[in-house]
Order: structure tokens, then sequence, then C-alpha cells
């Protein structure tokens, strides 16, 4: 049997004016050891859902159980399960790094010798131990974001909640992030985190889940919702003439064609095509990120 | 293993004695400036053609209800800012998502303002050494009703740092509020030389009973009863305790 992290049942927030509903019905239930992400536009419920998942937005009815415990019960008990990095940077702009962290520990219960151990740790792990003097309003955004993430797991949490944690992080810094939750989950946490990179969720999860106005649209795996799609639409680049070629390549430019390859069908048809129209195939590639693909029609739906 | 709950709640004091001592141009001096103008000039050039109050001069009459001036306004600044600066941050969601009880957060914040309260009352009594003899006659009455009169305005901060929507709502109480209720509070006058309405009137103030009770404990002098002031006194950090609890609980201004 494979272990639950977090199960939520029929879970609904309606804001206090009662016009906007948040979450609506909510179920969701997400296994220990894996990387979930939680894809949706703006105003979909994602950060919502966080904020009532880490207590920061009361719930207007339904179930959270976080290793088997009942949220609503037991919510100190509950909290230590959990790390939180949240979206916006909320640390103390004069306050210094190890401070921060060791500062978080203390709010765990966790003394300041072992939270100063562990900070260590963590600091050294992300890069950033040479700026534990350093007052965090000095730090780049990359290194306020990795600082983030040594905050929340200073306390060992069973389950790190990123919300967006690669917005306004450049690619390498993005790249290098993934990488570090890669290995967090293979030492056994759980990663729930929400994005906007449908790429990063592509990569980087085992499972996704679709949110759009507070009802959860569609939870699988991601090579699953992936063979939803009925076709791909492939870009081609060519050499030669195009001329006389039938209705399905649609010319985007001179040496450029667009064409839909269908479920199932052979690349080799097309090439083989183009070839005895004596066009020579020199590039091929996916016209848009299959998953974002899924996730509009999802949306639109 | 439960942790245990000393940490959190040192963790929190710590941060806001690090906070006041940081910056001390800002949380300690003002007032030890303030007030020593107010001795200077009140007490000084101004009281020197005043007769005695009860028996004790005029300087010495209003050394305790300066000090309790110092006292009220910097528990209640400090909590105010301290606790609005961290929700305007979001700095306190980090206290809010942890397992840290919510009277651990409330206790936290107030024993931070107690602390900058009574250090910044210490502070001006000294300075008022410079301008008259004191003499206390109930040490146990100048501790009693110093810390209390600093838990019933930190307690008060939290109050109005949870309700603060923007940094104009922090300095609503204070300017409308807290200074009105002060002067009208017998720090310069004894409430006796009123007209008996006005003296009426007074008795609904709170601020007078924490004075008088302070000025007791200097020169056995008080307008009221000193077993009423200590009641009222523990009726308001009863009452703003549950309050602030219950809003923190609710998440009123906190949570959405």
């Amino acid at each position: 049997m494979v272990d639950i992290a977090l199960d939520i049942k029929g879970l609904y927030k309606t804001y206090s004016d009662g016009k906007v509903k948040a979450l609506n019905g909510v179920d969701l239930t997400i296994y220990k050891g894996e990387i979930f992400g939680l894809l949706g536009p703006n105003g979909a419920g994602k950060s919502t859902l966080i904020n009532v998942l880490t207590t920061l937005a009361n719930k207007t009815s339904g179930e959270i159980i976080i290793n088997g415990l009942d949220f609503a019960k037991f919510p100190s008990e509950a909290k230590t399960y959990l790390g939180v990095v949240p979206q916006e940077f909320n640390f103390h702009w004069f306050e210094k790094v190890e401070d921060i962290v060791v500062q978080q520990a203390g709010y765990y219960g966790m003394p300041a010798g072992e939270a100063k151990e562990r900070a260590e740790i963590l600091l050294k792990r992300l890069g950033l131990w040479d700026k534990k003097d350093t007052v965090s309003m000095k730090l780049s955004g990359g290194m306020k974001r990795r600082l983030m993430i040594v905050r929340a797991l200073i306390h060992k949490p069973e389950i790190l909640i990123l919300d967006e944690p690669s917005a306004g992080v450049d690619v390498d810094l993005r790249r290098e992030m993934w990488e570090f939750v890669r290995e967090l989950n293979q030492e056994g946490v759980t990663i729930i985190l929400t994005t906007h990179y449908l790429e990063e969720a592509e990569n980087l999860c085992d499972r996704v889940g679709i949110i759009n106005k507070g009802n959860i649209l569609e939870i699988g795996t991601v090579k699953a919702l992936l063979s939803e799609l009925k076709k791909d639409t492939l870009v081609l680049d060519t050499v030669g003439e195009i001329k006389g070629l039938p209705k399905r390549y649609r010319v985007i430019e001179e040496g450029r064609l667009e064409t839909d390859l269908l479920q199932g069908e052979d690349l080799y048809t097309i090439t083989n095509e183009l070839h005895s129209k004596g066009l020579q195939v020199t590039g091929i590639r996916n016209k848009t990120n299959r998953l974002e693909e899924v996730f509009i029609n999802k949306v639109k739906d | 293993m439960k942790a245990p709950i000393w940490i959190p709640l040192y963790t929190i004091v710590n941060k806001e004695m690090i906070r006041i001592f940081r910056i001390w141009t800002q949380t300690l001096l003002p007032s030890v400036i303030t007030t020593s103008l107010y001795f200077l000039i009140f007490g000084s050039f101004v009281g020197s053609q005043i007769q005695d109050i009860q028996g004790v001069s005029y300087m010495q009459f209003i050394v305790p209800g300066l000090v309790m001036m110092a006292i009220i306004t910097n528990a209640f600044m400090n909590v105010v800012g301290s606790f609005f600066g961290a929700k305007l941050s979001k700095g306190i969601e980090d206290t809010l998502v942890s397992p840290t009880p919510n009277w651990v957060i409330v206790w936290g914040y107030v024993i931070g303002g107690v602390v900058r309260g009574l250090v910044v009352g210490v502070l001006v009594l000294i300075i008022s050494l410079l301008f008259t003899k004191l003499t206390i006659v109930n040490l146990w009455a100048v501790i009693l009703f110093s810390v209390l009169t600093a838990v019933v305005f930190s307690l008060g901060g939290l109050m109005n740092a949870v309700f603060a929507k923007k940094f104009d709502h922090t300095a609503i109480v204070p300017t409308f509020v807290l200074t009105p209720l002060t002067y009208l509070g017998g720090v310069f006058y004894s409430v006796n030389a009123l007209p008996e309405f006005w003296q009426n009137i007074s008795k609904f103030n709170p601020i007078l009973y924490m004075v008088n009770g302070f000025r007791y404990g200097f020169f056995g002098i008080s307008d009221v009863n000193i077993g009423i002031s200590v009641t009222i006194l523990i009726m308001l950090v009863l009452v703003l305790s549950i309050t602030d609890l219950m809003l923190l609980r609710r998440g009123v201004g906190l949570r959405s």
C-alpha cells in the first residue's frame, strides 16, 4: 500500500464577502515521496489551496489529513510535517542570513545549538554559507530564493510546499533548483509545487493536478496526461522549393512548414512524403510544449 | 515528543530585543529627549511657580506621571510597530505556519513591548534625578503598576496592529486616544483640584488609576483607591489578553 502524505476531501473556501468561491470542493490525494505539481491560470485557486493547507487562510469546510493526522484536530502536530516556501520574499531586510534560519527553527521548538548545526549544513548545501553574516537585503534574487528554501527545510519537514519556486529566477538557477528538489525528493521529502512554468512541471513532477475556478479538473501522471493528446503539431525546416504539397502541410514561411502528427502515425510517413516532393527535412521540433497544450485544452473546457 | 514551548517564546522575545536595541535611536531615545524637555519646562521653569501638591514639590509630583507616560507610549508603539511591520512584510506568516501557539505569539510580542516600556521608563527616571530627588515608599507598588501598565498597553498595541490595514492606522489610537487620556490622567495635576463634575469624568479614564498607583509607590499619595487601581489593571490585562487571543485564533487581519 502506498502511504498518503496529504489527503484533502471536499475542501471549500468562500471568501468572507460570500461572492468568491475560491475552492469548490477540492478532493486531492498526494502520496509520500512524490513530486506533485499544481497547475492553473492566475486566480484558479492554487495559492488559496496552499494558504488553506498552511493555515494562512481559513477553510470554509472540508477535511485535510496530513500524514494521517486530522489538521483540524491536531494543527500543531500537523504543521511540523510541513515546510513552506512562499512566493514572495518575506524575511526582514536587516536580519542576517544565519539568524533568519535559526529563528525559523526556534518557531518549531528546535534548540539553538541544533538549529545552528543544521543551518550550516543547509546553507553550505545551497551555496549560502559564505553569506551567513550578510543581511538579507544584500542578497541577489536567486540567493534570496535559496534562503527561503533553507528556511523552510530547517525543521526537517516531510512535505515541502513550494509556491511558484521559479518565479523571477534565471534559467541556470531554475535548473539548479530543479536538481536540488529532485535530490530532496530522493531523500524522501514529498514535494508539492505550484508553477506557471509547464516545462517545470513536465520535467520535475511525477503527477500533476490542473486546477481552474476552484475545481480540480484533472489529476494524473504527466505521461498519462500527455497521452490524451491526439496529435502533436510539428514544425519542419526544409530545403527545396515548396509546391504541390498535400493539405496537411501549412506553410509558415519559405523553408518552414507545419503539420500534425496523429497519435500512432509514423514520423517516416511525413519525411518520406516531403522527400518525394523534392524537399529535404533538416529539422523537426514540437510547435508547443505538449503539457501546455493539455493544460490549455483542460482550462478551455 | 512535543517541542518545549519556551523555545518559540524565547525566539520571538529575542527577535524583539534585537530590534529594540539595534534601532535604539528610534525606540529608546525619542521618549528620553521629550520627557527631559517636560522636566525642564514644566518641572523647572513653570513648576517653580507652582505650590506643593499633597506635600511634594510640583517637579517631584510630575515625575511618576511622565515615567508612566513614557512606559505607556513605548509599550504600545513597540508592539503596534513590530507586529504591524511583520504583518505588512508577511514575516508574520513564518510564525503562523509554524506550530507556535497563539498565546506564545501574543506574549512574545507583549514581553517585547513590556521590556521597551520599562527600559525607557527607567531611563526617564534616571534623567528625572538630574532635576529632583525621589523617594520610594513602596517598591512593590512601583514594580506592580509599571509592569501591569506596560502589559495592558502592549496588549492594546497588538490589538491595534491586528486591525490596522496601513501604517496610518497604527497612529490613530496613540494620537486620538492615548495622548488625550494620558494628559487628562493626572500626569500634570491632581484630579482632586478639579471641579467635582470633571473629577467624576476623570474616574472613567483608566490611565488615572495607573498614574496614581505608580505615584503612590513613590510618595504614598494617590487621588484614587489603590485596591481599585490594581483591580482595574488586572481586569484590563485579562480582557485584552482574551480578546487578543480570540482575534489571533479567528485570524482577524492575519488569515484570509
